[in-house]
Protein backbone atom coordinates (compact mmCIF):
# COMPACT_ATOMS: atom_id res chain seq x y z
CA UNK A 1 0.00 0.00 0.00
CA UNK A 2 2.42 2.74 1.07
CA UNK A 3 6.12 2.81 -0.70
CA UNK A 4 8.41 3.53 1.25
CA UNK A 5 10.79 6.29 -0.40
CA UNK A 6 14.42 6.40 0.15
CA UNK A 7 14.09 9.78 1.80
CA UNK A 8 12.13 8.67 4.35
CA UNK A 9 13.19 10.01 7.74
CA UNK A 10 12.74 6.41 9.73
CA UNK A 11 14.87 5.49 7.23
CA UNK A 12 18.34 6.43 9.25
CA UNK A 13 17.04 5.38 12.27
CA UNK A 14 15.64 2.14 10.83
CA UNK A 15 19.65 1.75 10.54
CA UNK A 16 20.37 2.30 13.92
CA UNK A 17 17.54 0.33 15.10
CA UNK A 18 19.31 -2.77 12.99
CA UNK A 19 22.68 -1.78 14.65
CA UNK A 20 21.00 -1.84 18.01
CA UNK A 21 19.54 -5.42 17.38
CA UNK A 22 23.24 -6.67 16.24
CA UNK A 23 24.89 -5.26 19.56
CA UNK A 24 22.01 -6.80 21.41
CA UNK A 25 22.39 -10.21 19.77
CA UNK A 26 26.26 -10.28 20.78
CA UNK A 27 26.12 -9.17 24.17
CA UNK A 28 22.88 -9.24 25.91
CA UNK A 29 20.88 -6.27 27.27
CA UNK A 30 24.08 -6.04 29.39
CA UNK A 31 26.51 -4.34 26.60
CA UNK A 32 26.41 -0.60 27.43
CA UNK A 33 25.74 0.58 30.51
CA UNK A 34 22.15 3.15 30.48
CA UNK A 35 21.96 6.64 30.72
CA UNK A 36 21.68 7.60 34.63
CA UNK A 37 18.49 9.51 33.50
CA UNK A 38 16.80 7.10 30.90
CA UNK A 39 13.69 5.97 31.14
CA UNK A 40 12.03 2.18 29.71
CA UNK A 41 11.50 1.51 26.59
CA UNK A 42 8.29 2.52 25.94
CA UNK A 43 7.70 5.70 28.18
CA UNK A 44 5.93 8.64 26.88
CA UNK A 45 6.73 10.59 25.07
CA UNK A 46 8.81 8.34 22.10
CA UNK A 47 11.95 10.83 21.51
CA UNK A 48 14.54 10.71 18.49
CA UNK A 49 17.51 12.28 18.13
CA UNK A 50 19.27 13.51 15.12
CA UNK A 51 22.40 14.72 14.25
CA UNK A 52 24.23 16.75 11.47
CA UNK A 53 27.50 18.41 11.88
CA UNK A 54 25.89 21.95 12.31
CA UNK A 55 22.58 21.07 14.36
CA UNK A 56 21.02 18.58 16.43
CA UNK A 57 17.45 17.72 16.61
CA UNK A 58 15.08 16.13 19.03
CA UNK A 59 11.49 14.93 18.18
CA UNK A 60 9.33 13.92 20.86
CA UNK A 61 6.56 12.03 19.77
CA UNK A 62 3.57 13.86 21.92
CA UNK A 63 0.29 13.93 19.80
CA UNK A 64 -2.81 15.42 21.38
CA UNK A 65 -1.36 17.82 23.78
CA UNK A 66 -1.37 21.68 23.71
CA UNK A 67 1.87 22.83 22.84
CA UNK A 68 1.61 26.19 24.91
CA UNK A 69 1.72 23.71 28.52
CA UNK A 70 4.63 22.47 27.17
CA UNK A 71 7.78 23.20 29.42
CA UNK A 72 11.12 22.92 27.27
CA UNK A 73 14.34 24.07 29.30
CA UNK A 74 18.04 24.13 28.16
CA UNK A 75 20.44 24.10 31.07
CA UNK A 76 24.35 22.95 29.26
CA UNK A 77 23.80 20.07 27.41
CA UNK A 78 20.83 18.56 29.07
CA UNK A 79 17.83 19.36 27.34
CA UNK A 80 14.15 19.01 29.59
CA UNK A 81 10.84 18.68 28.46
CA UNK A 82 8.00 18.18 30.80
CA UNK A 83 4.06 18.81 30.23
CA UNK A 84 0.79 16.99 30.81
CA UNK A 85 -1.50 14.76 28.72
CA UNK A 86 -5.15 14.93 29.76
CA UNK A 87 -7.35 12.30 27.93
CA UNK A 88 -10.56 12.99 28.88
CA UNK A 89 -12.72 10.00 30.07
CA UNK A 90 -16.22 9.43 29.30
CA UNK A 91 -18.38 8.98 31.92
CA UNK A 92 -21.53 7.81 30.32
CA UNK A 93 -19.46 5.19 28.10
CA UNK A 94 -18.01 1.37 28.64
CA UNK A 95 -14.34 0.98 27.64
CA UNK A 96 -12.55 -1.91 26.43
CA UNK A 97 -9.03 -0.76 25.83
CA UNK A 98 -7.33 2.38 27.49
CA UNK A 99 -3.51 2.08 26.06
CA UNK A 100 -3.18 5.86 25.87
CA UNK A 101 -1.02 7.54 28.10
CA UNK A 102 -2.46 10.14 30.55
CA UNK A 103 -1.11 12.47 32.87
CA UNK A 104 2.12 13.98 33.38
CA UNK A 105 5.44 13.57 31.80
CA UNK A 106 8.86 14.48 31.99
CA UNK A 107 11.75 13.76 29.79
CA UNK A 108 15.57 14.60 30.27
CA UNK A 109 17.82 14.27 27.82
CA UNK A 110 21.33 14.55 27.55
CA UNK A 111 23.03 15.98 24.47
CA UNK A 112 26.64 16.31 22.96
CA UNK A 113 28.67 18.98 24.90
CA UNK A 114 29.25 21.50 21.62
CA UNK A 115 25.37 21.96 21.72
CA UNK A 116 24.89 25.26 21.94
CA UNK A 117 22.17 26.41 24.76
CA UNK A 118 21.80 29.95 23.49
CA UNK A 119 20.08 28.77 19.79
CA UNK A 120 17.43 26.81 20.68
CA UNK A 121 13.59 26.65 18.91
CA UNK A 122 10.83 24.57 18.79
CA UNK A 123 7.77 23.61 16.71
CA UNK A 124 4.73 21.38 17.02
CA UNK A 125 3.67 19.91 14.01
CA UNK A 126 1.05 16.77 13.37
CA UNK A 127 2.22 15.91 17.41
CA UNK A 128 5.58 15.73 17.12
CA UNK A 129 7.56 18.70 19.12
CA UNK A 130 10.63 19.34 17.18
CA UNK A 131 13.46 21.36 19.20
CA UNK A 132 16.35 22.07 17.31
CA UNK A 133 19.77 23.29 18.55
CA UNK A 134 22.72 24.61 17.43
CA UNK A 135 25.72 22.97 18.14
CA UNK A 136 29.04 25.46 17.99
CA UNK A 137 31.25 26.93 15.34
CA UNK A 138 34.48 24.91 16.97
CA UNK A 139 32.47 21.25 16.69
CA UNK A 140 31.98 21.32 12.72
CA UNK A 141 34.61 20.28 10.48
CA UNK A 142 36.54 22.68 8.69
CA UNK A 143 38.29 22.80 5.88
CA UNK A 144 41.83 23.76 6.30
CA UNK A 145 43.13 25.58 2.81
CA UNK A 146 46.66 24.89 1.96
CA UNK A 147 48.76 28.78 1.44
CA UNK B 1 -8.90 -14.48 11.07
CA UNK B 2 -6.28 -13.08 8.96
CA UNK B 3 -3.53 -10.62 9.67
CA UNK B 4 -5.96 -8.92 11.22
CA UNK B 5 -5.85 -8.48 14.96
CA UNK B 6 -9.01 -9.14 16.64
CA UNK B 7 -10.10 -6.85 19.26
CA UNK B 8 -13.52 -7.58 19.61
CA UNK B 9 -15.14 -4.54 19.90
CA UNK B 10 -18.63 -5.47 21.14
CA UNK B 11 -18.04 -8.33 22.97
CA UNK B 12 -16.92 -7.29 26.45
CA UNK B 13 -13.31 -7.49 26.65
CA UNK B 14 -10.80 -7.36 29.83
CA UNK B 15 -10.46 -3.38 30.55
CA UNK B 16 -6.93 -3.39 29.83
CA UNK B 17 -5.17 -0.55 32.20
CA UNK B 18 -3.79 2.22 31.58
CA UNK B 19 -0.69 3.38 32.34
CA UNK B 20 2.87 4.35 31.55
CA UNK B 21 3.92 0.88 31.75
CA UNK B 22 1.94 0.06 28.57
CA UNK B 23 4.16 0.13 25.74
CA UNK B 24 3.58 2.86 23.47
CA UNK B 25 5.19 1.23 20.60
CA UNK B 26 4.35 -2.87 20.79
CA UNK B 27 6.34 -5.34 17.94
CA UNK B 28 3.77 -5.44 14.73
CA UNK B 29 2.34 -8.99 15.00
CA UNK B 30 4.79 -11.59 12.56
CA UNK B 31 1.94 -12.38 9.83
CA UNK B 32 2.25 -8.11 9.17
CA UNK B 33 5.42 -8.36 9.21
CA UNK B 34 6.01 -10.73 6.49
CA UNK B 35 3.77 -8.69 4.55
CA UNK B 36 5.53 -5.42 4.96
CA UNK B 37 8.61 -6.86 4.35
CA UNK B 38 10.91 -3.30 4.59
CA UNK B 39 9.85 -2.54 7.83
CA UNK B 40 7.64 -3.41 10.87
CA UNK B 41 5.14 -1.59 11.38
CA UNK B 42 4.08 0.16 14.75
CA UNK B 43 0.50 -0.59 16.67
CA UNK B 44 -0.41 2.66 17.67
CA UNK B 45 -1.88 2.46 21.43
CA UNK B 46 -5.77 2.98 21.04
CA UNK B 47 -8.82 3.86 23.61
CA UNK B 48 -11.69 1.89 22.68
CA UNK B 49 -15.35 2.65 24.16
CA UNK B 50 -19.08 2.24 23.68
CA UNK B 51 -21.73 4.61 24.17
CA UNK B 52 -25.67 4.14 23.77
CA UNK B 53 -24.96 5.29 19.53
CA UNK B 54 -22.00 3.37 18.78
CA UNK B 55 -18.36 2.74 19.12
CA UNK B 56 -15.26 5.72 19.35
CA UNK B 57 -12.07 4.52 18.89
CA UNK B 58 -9.10 7.07 19.68
CA UNK B 59 -5.40 6.03 18.32
CA UNK B 60 -1.98 7.56 18.73
CA UNK B 61 -0.64 8.31 15.12
CA UNK B 62 1.77 11.16 15.68
CA UNK B 63 3.59 12.41 12.48
CA UNK B 64 0.44 11.43 10.82
CA UNK B 65 -1.31 14.19 8.85
CA UNK B 66 -4.66 13.65 7.03
CA UNK B 67 -3.10 13.09 3.15
CA UNK B 68 -1.17 10.00 5.06
CA UNK B 69 -3.83 8.77 6.65
CA UNK B 70 -5.67 5.80 5.41
CA UNK B 71 -8.70 4.36 7.34
CA UNK B 72 -10.35 1.75 5.08
CA UNK B 73 -13.28 -0.94 6.09
CA UNK B 74 -11.81 -4.49 4.41
CA UNK B 75 -14.89 -7.39 4.67
CA UNK B 76 -15.40 -6.99 8.53
CA UNK B 77 -12.22 -5.07 9.54
CA UNK B 78 -11.56 -1.73 10.18
CA UNK B 79 -7.90 -1.17 9.34
CA UNK B 80 -5.86 2.12 10.57
CA UNK B 81 -3.04 2.93 8.77
CA UNK B 82 -0.78 6.06 8.55
CA UNK B 83 2.64 6.97 7.48
CA UNK B 84 5.09 9.48 9.31
CA UNK B 85 6.58 11.91 8.42
CA UNK B 86 8.80 15.00 10.45
CA UNK B 87 11.15 17.19 8.99
CA UNK B 88 14.51 15.66 8.97
CA UNK B 89 17.96 17.49 7.96
CA UNK B 90 19.37 16.25 4.81
CA UNK B 91 22.32 14.73 5.78
CA UNK B 92 21.35 13.60 9.51
CA UNK B 93 22.46 10.97 11.22
CA UNK B 94 20.41 9.19 14.27
CA UNK B 95 21.76 9.65 17.58
CA UNK B 96 19.18 7.63 19.18
CA UNK B 97 15.46 6.49 18.42
CA UNK B 98 12.31 5.18 20.19
CA UNK B 99 10.66 5.06 16.45
CA UNK B 100 11.71 2.91 14.51
CA UNK B 101 9.44 2.09 11.79
CA UNK B 102 7.70 5.07 9.62
CA UNK B 103 4.21 2.96 9.30
CA UNK B 104 1.33 2.53 11.54
CA UNK B 105 -0.98 -0.36 11.24
CA UNK B 106 -3.53 -2.13 13.13
CA UNK B 107 -6.10 -3.35 12.26
CA UNK B 108 -10.05 -4.62 14.28
CA UNK B 109 -12.98 -6.99 13.41
CA UNK B 110 -15.90 -5.44 13.74
CA UNK B 111 -19.62 -6.66 14.45
CA UNK B 112 -22.87 -6.78 12.40
CA UNK B 113 -25.06 -4.27 14.35
CA UNK B 114 -22.08 -1.28 13.40
CA UNK B 115 -23.29 0.74 10.27
CA UNK B 116 -19.89 0.73 8.75
CA UNK B 117 -20.94 3.00 5.97
CA UNK B 118 -21.47 5.81 8.58
CA UNK B 119 -17.91 5.86 9.98
CA UNK B 120 -16.53 9.22 10.94
CA UNK B 121 -13.11 10.02 11.81
CA UNK B 122 -11.28 13.04 12.72
CA UNK B 123 -7.12 13.59 13.33
CA UNK B 124 -6.01 16.44 15.28
CA UNK B 125 -2.33 16.58 16.50
CA UNK B 126 -1.97 13.02 15.62
CA UNK B 127 -4.70 11.77 17.30
CA UNK B 128 -6.89 9.86 15.48
CA UNK B 129 -10.62 9.70 16.53
CA UNK B 130 -13.18 7.44 14.41
CA UNK B 131 -17.06 7.28 15.95
CA UNK B 132 -18.63 3.69 14.11
CA UNK B 133 -22.23 4.14 14.50
CA UNK B 134 -24.47 1.11 15.37
CA UNK B 135 -27.72 0.95 13.51
CA UNK B 136 -30.59 2.96 14.28
CA UNK B 137 -33.25 -0.08 14.67
CA UNK B 138 -30.47 -1.68 17.22
CA UNK B 139 -29.25 1.00 19.68
CA UNK B 140 -30.68 0.33 22.85
CA UNK B 141 -34.21 1.64 24.15
CA UNK B 142 -35.96 2.17 27.85
CA UNK B 143 -38.93 0.65 27.71
CA UNK B 144 -41.41 2.65 30.25
CA UNK B 145 -43.13 0.68 32.29
CA UNK B 146 -46.48 2.16 32.76
CA UNK B 147 -48.47 1.94 36.40
CA UNK B 148 -51.36 -0.07 36.01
Amino acid sequence: MFGIPSNMPSSVFDELWRLQQEVDELFGTWSSPLGIRSVPRGSFPAVNVSLTPERLDVYLFAPGIDPKTLDISMQQNLLTVSGKREVRVEEEADYYRQERFSGEFRRVISLPEDVDPERVEAKYVDGIVQVGVRRRESARPRQIEIQ
Amino acid sequence: MNEAEVAHMVTNTEVSRRGSGAPAQQPADPVAQRTQSVEAPIRPPVDIWEDRDGIVLCADMPGVSKDRLNLRIDGHNLIVEGQVKFELPEDAEALYADVRSSLYRRSFALSGELETGKIEASLKDGVLTVRIPKRAELRPRKIEVRSA
